[in-house]
């Protein structure tokens, strides 16, 4: 029975498999506990009590419903710069064999291959040169240039599982460019741009290391959070927005997966 | 007849219709309009910034008037090599270092499992559980660890409940590692970076692992290799350029960092800090240009002897 | 009758690479006509200049009389089938047939209406409603060929359409493409590497190496009078023979070729030879004999009886089957 042994991991494997997946996931968990907890001056375990009052509390804070909106807005206009910017290369890059290709490449992976503190203080400094002031479009312009990476990786590889001749075949047929493009490109590699557009949210949503340099007085809600970090004021809102923070973003990331796995079974279907 | 009368058919017309037999005929026309937009904001916005501060870090700042002087000068990368600053380049590529070498240790177990054993609703499960905790929020990962690092947070009641506390008092009276309180100790965190960049360290490890191909390892055993040998001769060598590729994260990304060693760690200054601090409160843009040029420095060191070891093939 | 396609002096160069290297050609209308050679020998890239996915670098292609070079491929009447099918894997059956009047803007109704009609023409009745996915190879290439002809093409192109299929599809599908190109009276152009089916189906031949042309014509005149030694050895596995042995046998000093099946065995009377093997085909026994020097092949029609190796025995040919060519090459 080979399949048999091979399908057993030993023993020592799975524990140290499980310890390591519980060292991943146990953390966020806690955030959730500590969402309901009444003690608000420490960070004291086990919590004395459980409450559901900090939901109130932090559902009538001002200033965070301005960090979200900020945060939502923001990357919102951030993915849409992106899903266009990150199309258009991968469409370049895999469609036509050009001089430099592997530069354009490496250009659209530098500003996440690069640690934050480098773009931010990069861009920080460019806009001080130039006289820019800091305000909603310099958060943008930050955010669009690393979010560009998530959405050129999805689109190249799914136009890479595309058959190069389903665009002929569709120009055989009578369709001219944008026709091909509407009918046949933008249907087989609509999920792919899908799930980079959710992964470049989330991404956009949550940075705090560019923000920090390119936004002036405003707060995303990263930068909201980091202020509490460093300076806490009331620390049960700080667990509420953590753990609301954890599920908005839990979403999309589950979305872009499944996403992204139906797109490989419907390439393979097509073979 | 009707579609069938002619050959060659007209154009569709209109606005679309024209530019469309005009891009067809100018596939360079088309290239170049498809590429404008992105080199014009990559290119443009972001090399040029780069550039710019990069450019900066030859000026020098007047030690009088504390304003930037510009006139090129090596003078800003002379005082970047003063002990004090050597110091902070030491501590953070030994940080990096140690972080990345727990990360693989952590990481492989987990990859090997999800690669090997792990099928169908078991291995996306453990495909989700190393990619929700990488794209989860940053923040909200480290505020996790402040909350658990707390003098009275979880980890000190469950030391307390195993009677352990004299272990952890023991730890925390090390010299360099220790500290007050693990949440302001180096201890502390070393922890938090291995927790945030592990899962950029068990993607690329999987990957290489799921390449390996089961008969290798059952020639190896056919050949008389205990599992022991096998895994040291066949299994990690094959696996290497994945960790290789996951090290380039966890090593550049601990570089870069200056959030971490702020909120959970001593005072002591990592790389990251000081480019903020010189940048912000100082105001000495010169020195945190030469600062960044650091990690970009060792980066594209250890990017080229990645290369040499294929680790680009894992990514 | 009219002239669908004209090449003249047309050439495709690919940097250094002459993969179309002028090229003269003239399909008639209604003419099913083939392209055969070995693979890089530049039929395909013909292929892909008629349907308009390539531009030639020199030279002048018409179709039915107009100009073709700058035209883009969909301004021409022209359809393919293309050798992976290229179904579109998000549409259904029915929605791949009905692209092409789709794009032309036919009403719904009418153009899923077509789409039934040109899938029964295929022998695909009912599928309209199925992904590309959930067919067979078979199908899908039948699927295929709804798509292009529904539009009703004014030349059709094939690019190795029969490639992927086996042996048995295979067999069934040349006679009900030749039934159908019958039926339809449109052009079709027919790329592939395989002689059987270039020879089986098409009224004319055209055989390509380097980007040249080395012959076109009927099936029966390339298969019987190769020009050259290079469509003499492609075509069917003709004994091919050098100047000296032609001069001996036939007293002309040219190259030659001699067609198996047109050697016979004889009790006397013939030239003597040395057996030197023999494989079993079925239909036929194939015999390796030795005459002088040069080694031939020999067909024996199945039943006759097989000379044992090392047997000494007598063949001969009709003079008529000896075919001297003209081209060195």
């Amino acid at each position: 029975m080979r399949s048999d042994r091979n399908s057993r991991a030993p023993l020592a494997l799975k524990i140290a498999a499980a310890l390591g997946l519980l060292f991943l996931h146990l953390p966020i968990l806690l955030i959730f506990v500590y969402a309901f907890t009444t003690e608000d001056r420490s960070f004291q375990w086990p919590p004395p009590g459980y409450t559901l009052k900090w939901f109130a509390v932090t559902w009538n804070r001002p200033d965070v419903w301005e960090a979200l909106g900020l945060s939502v807005r923001v990357a919102a206009i951030s993915t849409v710069v992106a899903l266009v910017l990150g199309t258009l290369c991968a469409a370049a890059v895999s469609r036509t064999k050009f001089f430099g290709r592997e530069t354009i490449s490496l250009l659209v992976i530098l500003p996440i291959a690069l640690p934050g503190i480098i773009t931010g203080i990069a861009l920080r400094s460019a806009f001080n040169l130039a006289d820019i002031p800091f305000s909603f479009w310099t958060i943008i312009l930050g955010h669009a240039t690393f979010c560009v990476v998530v959405v050129y990786n999805n689109a190249v590889a799914r136009f890479r599982r595309t058959s190069g001749s389903l665009i002929e075949a569709s120009m055989d047929l009578g369709a001219d460019g944008f026709q091909t493009f509407r009918h046949v490109v933008l249907p087989n590699i609509g999920t792919a741009l899908l799930a980079g557009g959710m992964l470049a949210f989330a991404l956009s949503f949550d940075e705090v290391i560019v923000t920090t340099f390119t936004a002036g007085q405003q707060a995303t809600l990263p930068i909201w959070m980091l202020e509490e970090l460093v300076r806490p004021r009331q620390r049960p809102v700080t667990n509420v927005v953590a753990m609301v923070v954890v599920l908005v973003t839990f979403l999309p990331i589950l979305a872009a997966y499944y996403l992204t796995r139906d797109g490989d079974q419907i390439a393979g279907s097509g073979k | 007849m009707s579609a069938g009368a002619h050959a060659i058919l007209p154009g569709r017309g209109g606005l679309f219709g024209t530019l469309s037999d005009v891009l067809w005929r100018n596939p360079r026309l088309t290239l170049f309009l498809m590429l404008t937009p992105p080199l014009l904001w990559l290119g443009i916005i972001y090399l040029g910034s780069l550039f710019a501060l990069l450019a900066q870090s030859f000026f020098s700042i007047d030690e009088f008037s504390g304003l930037i002087r510009y006139e090129w000068t090596f003078k800003t990368y002379a005082e970047l090599l003063r002990p004090s600053n050597l110091d902070i380049i030491l501590r953070t590529v030994s940080m990096a270092a140690a972080v990345t070498l727990a990360s693989a240790v952590i990481a492989f177990p987990i990859a090997y499992y999800a690669a090997r054993y792990a099928r169908g609703k078991w291995k996306a499960l453990f495909y989700l559980g190393a990619m929700l905790p990488l794209w989860s929020s940053y923040l909200v990962k480290v505020y996790a660890w402040k909350l658990i690092l707390a003098k009275e947070g979880i980890l000190t009641w469950i030391f307390a409940k195993l009677h352990l506390t004299p272990v952890l008092e023991a730890w925390l009276a090390l010299p360099v590692i220790g500290g007050n309180s693990l949440s302001v100790s180096y201890t502390g965190t070393f922890i938090v970076f291995v927790y945030v960049w592990l899962p950029y360290m068990i993607l690329p490890t999987q990957a290489a692992l799921e390449r390996v191909p089961e008969s290798m390892l059952e020639a190896s055993s056919d050949l008389g290799g205990s599992p022991a040998q096998t895994f040291r001769h066949v299994l990690l060598p094959l696996a290497l350029p994945g960790i290789i590729a996951g090290s380039i994260f966890t090593f550049s990304l601990t570089l870069g960092d200056y959030i971490i060693p702020q909120i959970i760690g001593s005072s002591r200054l990592f790389i990251g800090q000081a480019v903020y601090a010189h940048q912000g409160t100082a105001g000495n843009i010169p020195l945190a240009a030469a600062f960044t040029v650091v990690p970009i420095v060792i980066m594209g060191f250890y990017l080229w002897m990645a290369k040499r070891q294929g680790a680009f093939n894992a990514l | 009758m009219q002239t669908a396609v004209a090449f003249s002096r047309v050439s495709r160069h690919f940097g250094a690479v002459r993969a179309v290297d002028e090229v003269d050609l003239a399909i008639a209308e209604g003419e099913f006509f083939a392209m055969l050679g070995p693979s890089g020998s530049g039929k395909t890239t013909c292929l892909r200049l008629i349907a308009g996915f390539e531009q030639p670098t020199s030279g002048h292609i018409e179709i039915f009389g107009e100009t073709a070079e700058g035209v883009p491929p969909y301004r021409r009447n022209v359809n393919t089938v293309f050798q992976d099918y290229a179904l579109f894997p998000h549409l259904s059956v029915a929605d791949n047939v009905a692209y092409g009047p789709m794009i032309r803007g036919v009403p719904k109704a009418e153009r899923l209406k077509a789409a039934e009609e040109a899938l029964a023409l295929v022998r695909l009745p009912g599928y309209g409603d199925r992904r590309p996915g959930q067919l067979s190879g078979g199908q899908r290439q039948r699927v295929a060929l709804a798509r292009a002809l529904i539009n009703k093409p004014k030349v059709l192109l094939l690019d190795e359409p029969l490639g992927a299929l086996d042996l048995k599809l295979r067999e069934q599908m040349q006679e009900e493409l030749k039934a159908l190109q019958r039926k339809l009276g449109i052009t079709f152009v027919f790329v592939t590497h395989d002689q059987g089916e270039a020879l089986s189906m098409a009224d004319r031949v055209a055989v390509f190496n380097h980007g040249k042309i080395m012959q076109i014509g009927a099936p029966e005149e390339i298969y019987r009078a190769p020009r050259s030694r290079f469509v003499a050895d492609f075509v069917g596995s003709s004994n091919v023979l050098p100047p000296d042995v032609t001069e001996r046998l036939d007293g002309r000093r040219a190259w030659a070729s001699l067609r198996p099946e047109a050697i016979r065995l004889v009790s006397e009377g013939g030239v003597e030879a040395m057996v030197t093997g023999h494989s079993y085909l079925g239909a036929a026994t194939k015999l390796g004999v030795f005459l002088g020097e040069q080694r031939l092949t020999v067909l024996l029609p199945a039943g006759s009886p097989v000379p044992a190796q090392g047997q000494m025995v007598s063949i001969q040919w009709n003079p008529a089957d000896l075919h001297v060519m003209e081209d060195e090459q």
